[in-house]
């Protein structure tokens, strides 16, 4: 992101500054770090009631088409065909050396995709959909996007859109939410229970007012929301995954079906096929330090011995497990859960075990 | 009562017979955040001005302390190790990082006082 351009602003920035948030520049954004109540207590609230998120940032498509599954399915190895229509799944885009050049939500309709990538791959990302897609390809650059998080999250949705209480985990509709049009989905990047809502651009100040006013409702920055994906194991793209990390190696091989791992047909299909096969180098995996320092991104990993094995991408204090966690990639050799490594930090060995994500359990809608 | 001065790098000092309390100010804490994790140095490290003495880490980030002066370190305040939340709580009372025996007493000129400290917060 040049340093010399303006930061863009979504359709909240406002709000924000009149809640007290603390502004920072985020993927070519001016985006809400935290607000008063500070990153520790934000995260504990959504995961005891419900916060809301401001992910305007983030890019929101659709691919037009009754075949636009198929037709996306070129350039993701997600299985979108078996998606019935109003449910949503997880994918990535890759390279041809089945690098991941970004993470994505699709939801499935019968004639239409929509699709949410992240902020700062959306331009790269449209670009790619229109080279391959044409114009299928719909930008949705009016609409904004907040997300609704935590236990409470669907009492709170209950009183402005009755539908939603009913929605499945990972499916989407096109409903009402207080009053305004909007595409909703049960979703989200906490580990918690939510939604994600997209509305226009110039509806979703008076719905974020509407659902800040509810009981136990409070806003939560981007540090929190950081902090609540690292819990649930979930990966940051830019940071956790990226063009050097395939699906396989950072052990998103859940998101690749059976029918796609054998019929390959996206980009780099062999070298997932091959690393499904074979194995890989490295691997993504969860990493407890014993102690109370945290170990963050960049941090190197050595194993008992001293000889480094890998790198911590995602790491910091954890405040519901109140302790250290971090993701990161090590050797094949040391993956098993419970494998005792060292996080070197400011040239101490701190002692760290290879740990099952997530660390704080998922307590996703099962109705 | 000993004065106390203050760095630009947001630590203070209070001196009284040769030897220095060593801690951040109310406004490094407000900008940190909730801390959660204090590292300290060990007691007789030699420290000159300016160098890494300790480190607080937030949620989002760790921050290096700065020694505002030269010693060695005769004491350190294991509280806020054993609960971090007091540098939030108290940072300029009694969340204290280290003691040291000054080297160099001649280093407490280049630092302000609690008016010129004030002062240097509202140009930031």
């Amino acid at each position: 992101m040049p340093a010399d351009q303006p930061l863009k602003q979504t359709p909240l920035n406002a709000l924000h500054r009149e809640l007290g948030a603390k502004m920072v520049p985020f993927a070519g954004y001016d985006m809400p770090v935290q607000y008063p109540l500070g990153i520790l207590k934000e995260h504990l609230h959504t995961r005891a009631a419900a916060g809301v998120f401001d992910v305007s940032h983030m890019g929101q498509l659709r691919i037009k088409g009754a075949d636009a599954a198929k037709r996306l399915e070129e350039l993701v190895p997600g299985d979108l065909q078996a998606l019935k229509t109003g449910r949503m799944r997880y994918s990535m885009f890759t390279d041809e050396r089945a690098g991941i050049l970004d993470d994505l939500m699709v939801t499935r309709f019968d004639d239409h995709l929509f699709v949410v990538v992240n902020a700062a791959c959306k331009d790269a990302d449209t670009a790619h959909l229109h080279k391959h897609l044409g114009s299928a390809v719909e930008p949705l650059t009016d609409r904004a996007l907040i997300a609704l998080q935590g236990p409470t999250a669907a009492a709170v949705m209950a009183r402005h859109a009755p539908e939603a209480a009913a929605m499945a985990f990972m499916s989407g509709a096109y409903i009402k939410v207080a009053g305004v049009p909007a595409f909703v989905t049960r979703s989200g990047y906490t580990g918690e229970d939510g939604y994600e809502i997209s509305v226009a651009n110039d509806a979703v100040e008076g719905l974020a007012r509407k659902l800040l006013a509810e009981p136990g409702v409070q806003a939560i920055g981007l540090g929190a929301r950081d902090s609540l994906r690292l819990e649930a194991g979930l990966c940051l793209y830019g940071h956790d995954i990226d063009a050097t990390t395939t699906p396989v190696e950072a052990a998103l091989t859940w998101a690749i079906s059976k029918r796609r791992r054998a019929e390959g047909g996206f980009p780099g299909a062999a070298i997932v096929q091959k690393q499904l096969a074979q194995g890989t180098t490295k691997l993504r995996v969860g990493i407890r330090p014993e102690g109370r320092a945290p170990a963050r991104e960049g941090t190197e990993i050595a194993d008992a011995s001293g000889t480094v094995i890998g790198k911590i991408t995602s790491g910091g204090f954890g405040p519901s497990v109140n302790g250290p966690v971090a993701m990161g990639y090590v050797s094949a050799a040391n993956t098993a859960i419970g494998t005792t490594v060292h996080a070197l930090v400011r040239g101490q060995k701190l002692p760290a075990r290879v740990a099952a994500m997530p660390f704080a359990p998922h307590r996703y809608h099962r109705g | 009562m000993p004065e106390r001065k203050f760095s630009k790098d947001h630590e203070w000092i209070e001196v009284d017979g040769g030897v220095g309390t060593v801690g951040i100010t109310d406004y490094a804490q407000g900008q940190l955040g909730d801390v959660v994790f204090v590292e300290l140095p060990v007691v007789g490290k030699k420290v000159a001005k300016g160098d890494n003495a300790a480190v607080v880490e937030s949620v989002k980030a760790a921050s290096e302390v700065y020694t505002p002066v030269s010693g060695e370190v005769t004491a350190i305040n294991q509280a806020i190790v054993d609960d971090p939340a007091k540098v939030n709580a108290e940072a300029e009372g009694g969340a204290w990082f280290f003691k040291l025996k000054l080297g160099n007493a001649g280093e407490l000129s280049g630092l302000m006082d609690r008016a010129a400290y004030d002062a240097f917060l509202k140009t930031l």
